[in-house]
């Protein structure tokens, strides 16, 4: 599958992995092989968009052609799956450094949200930017 | 397999990191390969082929396939010349290549260096350079920098090894507060007679690059170049009157994605099995390294490669500096040349450039920063958020 698939389905509220029939471990985003056991006997499956924030950083100094959406909050959430994905918490940078290490081990959903592309990104027509929402 | 010859590095060379807008990247390449070339007592014609190291010369200067402009400039017309990208550790990926190249027996003599322009490139352009490095898929789009990755990984420390991050980031300032000191002191360093004296408050009151790292948490942009001949033993007893440098061990390892290597992340997978590699060939162990020149791309960067290498315990290398264990007259001195921090951060040109400096520290010619009978060093270089890792281990004895 490639990744222009796994973005859309994320803007459509799915979030795309695949589940290894051979050592059960899920991988994402997708990948030609079992990010565990190497497998490629490997099911596309919706995971449930709910994880774990296990780090983040709140970022001022922006790439070239990211600086009008600077200050942002990346972050790298364990999905309950087991994966890791990047993205970024949906909060304001300054609630964010002001919870600091607490953010850490807070509960979070997985939605997309869709930024102009830039010239060096590989989907041309748009960016899209895992989203990590707060739960209550 | 035939027994792999004894490699040895002959003269070495770096321009002054800094800032060079009036230079290119041929114009610096030229200027580090012809103090090494001067050094080594060698004829152009003795040099078979180039090991040229730079990673983002598309973004910084409009230029790819930059190799055979390098050779050609300096006189090696026609030569094989190689550029190999492993982001900022381009050329100790060059440099391992060479070596392996000449124990095989394919070449006798060979330069190897790198260039690279992201001071002059300014800082939108010069990070968004660097961040081609991470996950141009994955990570790119949420703006993921390289002080993002270790800022990720700065937070991630704290909380695994229950360190409170305040605590932790008094710990990080005494690395950019030893490595800037030698840096003052270097005088190709692109902070050479600035920041020697840093207070810890002067570090974590700077301007905040991405939590929790601020600016002198951080190595700066830098433009520069490296160079060093490397040949084989036998070659470099006919022409060399320097002590000779062996090349003792090498190592280099890989991983993908940030987000795939998980809490892995503070451990650097990739490191631990280059530096393993670079061990076993050398047939020697961490107790046997006399100083280390390794990659200080951000303070927290020097912890997790100490561990990763070997010298520390996972979770135990984050007060070194602090202690007092990582300066010259510590038990294991760390980057005595000022390292990235302090001494600046050509990307493809920093492999090689501390090369330059563990070479001339153990042939006892780094005057301003000696390290007294040291005998046997060890280089580190990273590249990408672990994507390519690079061990050399250097000693003036052969193997």
């Amino acid at each position: 599958m490639g990744f222009t698939e796994f973005f859309n389905a994320l803007l459509e509220g799915k979030l795309i992995g695949q589940r290894c029939k051979d050592c059960g471990a899920y991988t994402c985003p997708p990948k030609a092989t079992c990010d565990n056991c190497k497998s490629r006997n490997l099911e596309k499956v919706e995971l449930s968009g709910k994880g774990t924030i296990r780090s983040f950083t709140t970022i001022y100094v922006a790439p070239s052609g990211y600086e009008k959406e600077a200050p942002y909050v990346v972050a790298l959430v364990e999905l309950d799956e087991g994966p890791w994905i990047l993205g970024r918490i949906d909060i304001d940078p300054k609630e964010a450094d002001e919870l600091d290490q607490a953010l850490i081990g807070k509960r979070v959903s997985v939605f997309a949200k869709g930024f102009p592309s830039e010239p060096f990104y590989p989907d041309k027509s748009k960016r899209v930017v895992p989203m990590f929402k707060l739960e209550e | 397999m035939p027994e792999k010859r004894d490699v040895v590095v002959l003269g070495v060379g770096m321009t002054k990191f800094g800032r060079h807008p009036d230079k290119s990247l041929v114009d610096l390449f030229a200027e580090a390969f012809l103090e090494a070339f001067e050094e080594s007592n060698i004829e152009l014609k003795d040099i078979e082929a180039l090991y040229f190291g730079n990673a983002v010369g598309e973004m910084t200067d409009g230029s790819s396939n930059l190799s055979g402009f390098m050779a050609d400039e300096v006189g090696l017309r026609g030569i094989p010349a190689m550029r190999y990208d492993g982001a900022c550790a381009s050329s100790s990926v060059a440099f391992r290549e060479a070596v392996r190249a000449v124990a095989a027996g394919y070449y006798d003599c060979v330069a190897v260096g790198g260039s690279e322009r992201l001071a002059s490139a300014g800082t939108a352009i010069g990070t968004r350079a660097l961040a081609t490095a991470v996950d141009g898929v994955y990570e790119i789009n949420a703006g993921l920098t390289f002080p993002g990755v270790f800022a990720l990984a700065a937070r991630l420390y704290s909380k695994t090894y229950d360190i409170p991050l305040e605590k932790l980031r008094e710990m990080m300032a005494y690395v950019s507060i030893k490595n800037h000191k030698y840096g003052a002191i270097n005088p190709k360093a692109q902070f050479y007679g600035k920041f020697g004296d840093l207070k810890v408050e002067d570090v974590l009151n700077s301007r905040m690059i991405c939590s929790p790292l601020t600016l002198f948490d951080c190595c700066p942009m830098t433009d520069g170049a490296s160079a060093a001949i490397v040949a084989s033993e036998d070659f470099a007893k006919e022409v060399f009157d320097k002590d000779l440098i062996y090349v003792r061990g090498t190592g280099q390892a890989s991983a993908g994605s940030l987000f795939r290597q998980k809490e892995d992340i503070i451990k650097a997978i990739p490191r631990r099995l280059s530096s393993q590699m670079a061990f076993k060939e050398a047939g020697l162990t961490p107790k046997d390294i006399d100083f280390v020149e390794l990659h200080d791309c951000f303070t927290i960067a020097e912890i997790i490669a100490l561990e990763a290498m070997g010298f520390f315990e996972y979770g135990k290398a984050c007060s070194a500096a602090m202690d007092g264990v990582t300066w010259v007259d510590g038990d294991l001195p760390v980057n005595p040349d000022g390292g990235l921090i302090g001494k600046g951060h050509p990307v493809g040109a920093t492999g090689v450039s501390q090369i330059y400096s563990a070479v001339k520290i153990l042939r006892g010619e780094y005057k301003h920063n000696p390290i007294p009978d040291a005998e046997t060093a060890m280089t580190d270089t990273l590249g990408g958020d672990f994507g390519t890792l690079t061990n050399i281990i250097l000693s003036v004895h052969r193997r």
